[in-house]
């Protein structure tokens, strides 16, 4: 057992010190698709004290490509995947503390989630999710790490509070639809890049040698050899309601939340952007069509029907999802097709 | 006009003058994306002012969601 983290504490920035830093440490991943399963194995290799992984999907046959922790078993069952992923961290590192959770992390859980937390590891799919992680960060001054893919494409961040300009800083806005790994697909060598840079950027946070980060925002596309490191800094605004002077927080208060609402009787549940936007529903239909199920559409809708559910997208934004009462799934199908 | 981006040579038209015009091109205006000219990044705002020569280097860094 003494032998375990040998080569690692070898590794001078690391040393000794530094892996009982380490064994300290409390480090939250949310999402258990493909960087969370990746994160979250790197870590638990590495002898973080303690690790909560959360996530609200089940293990499907289409994860097994890139999604490490997961065995056919696991998709054959249906198992949530942080049911799973505990069941194998556990046989890889019974020393660490691994707490797993089958929740949909939205505004009303997330509070609860922060207690002790050291480190955040974003391993989610959507930019909902990701402003309110930014903004809780920011609230408790919790370093989190950016982290998304997408095809060949990855790129990460890492966010200091008090220190880098934030997420939001950064997007200004929250971005409405996009690429996601359900519409133009994913390689698993993306998401181990994402992974690699998301987790060292981690084990400098939890060894506490913050000269080391990188300190750019970082992205590749592996298939078209192309990598980018940028600076930053000078997008930092002294104003922004997440990380200026006098935050509010926006993304954790209920108007800027994505609503669900299950249609009593109707096995539908709706679902509604923040803000209303106009979605444009012919090229919607363009890369829905791609996806195998059967697009149809009007002036005003958009019906995408696939597998046992259509989804219904409105001009303004909503969405209808019918054939689930559960608004988890609805959630779950909503950000697959429509990023 | 040829420009260097993501570290890649690529002529695009002369009609394309401003990074906007530059993001529209390649179809991307509507994607959140961050911009490096010639190492100094822009603020969203000024994209249809920062103008673009000969030979001028571009980051660009799209923030996509998947994971």
């Amino acid at each position: 057992m003494s032998e375990r983290y040998s080569r690692q504490e070898l590794f001078t920035p690391i040393g000794k010190e530094g892996q009982s830093n380490i064994r300290q440490k409390h480090v939250l991943v949310i999402g258990a698709g493909a960087l969370g399963t990746g994160s979250a194995e790197a870590l638990v290799r590495a002898g973080v004290g303690k690790l909560t992984i959360v996530d609200r999907d089940y293990v499907e046959w289409s994860n097994l490509q890139r999604q490490q922790l997961y065995t056919e078993e696991d998709a054959e069952n249906r198992i949530p995947k942080a049911v799973a992923a505990e069941r194998r961290l556990k046989t890889i590192n019974s020393d660490v503390d691994i707490n797993a959770l089958v929740l949909d992390v939205s505004v009303e859980e997330i509070e609860q989630l922060m207690d002790d937390v050291d480190l955040i590891m974003d391993a989610t799919d959507n930019f909902d999710i990701r402003m309110i992680i930014n903004d809780i960060a920011h609230k408790h001054r919790i370093p989190w790490i950016y982290g998304a893919c997408v095809g060949s494409y990855g790129i990460s961040y890492t966010i200091l509070p008090g220190e880098t300009p934030c997420l939001h800083c950064l997007l200004e806005t929250v971005p409405i639809g996009g690429l996601t790994c359900d519409t133009v697909g994913i390689i698993s060598p993306a998401v181990q890049m994402v992974v690699a840079y998301q987790t060292t950027e981690a084990m400098k946070i939890l060894v506490e040698d913050y000269e080391a980060l990188r300190k750019k925002v970082v992205s590749f596309d592996l298939w078209k050899n192309q990598h980018t490191a940028i600076q930053v800094d000078r997008l930092k605004k002294a104003g922004c309601s997440t990380c200026g002077e006098d935050p509010s927080y926006p993304f954790l208060s209920y108007s800027n939340q994505t609503k669900t609402a299950v249609l009593c009787g109707r096995d539908t549940v709706q679902i509604r952007p923040p803000e209303k936007r106009e979605r444009d529903l012919e090229q919607l239909a363009e890369i829905l069509a791609e996806q195998g199920g059967k697009v149809t559409r009007n002036p005003y809708l958009l019906s995408f029907h696939i597998g046992d559910h259509r989804l219904v997208l409105f001009k303004d934004g909503r969405v209808l999802v019918h054939g689930t009462n559960d608004t988890a799934e609805a959630k779950t199908l909503y950000h697959r097709y429509l990023g | 006009m040829e420009l260097i981006i993501n570290g890649d040579r690529v002529e695009v038209p002369a009609t394309i003058t401003t990074v906007s015009s530059l993001l529209q091109h390649f179809g991307i205006d509507q994607k959140v994306v961050i911009v490096e000219l010639n190492q100094e990044i822009l603020e969203k705002a000024s994209h249809h002012e920062a103008t673009l020569s000969d030979r001028d280097k571009i980051e660009i860094v799209n923030f996509v969601g998947g994971g």
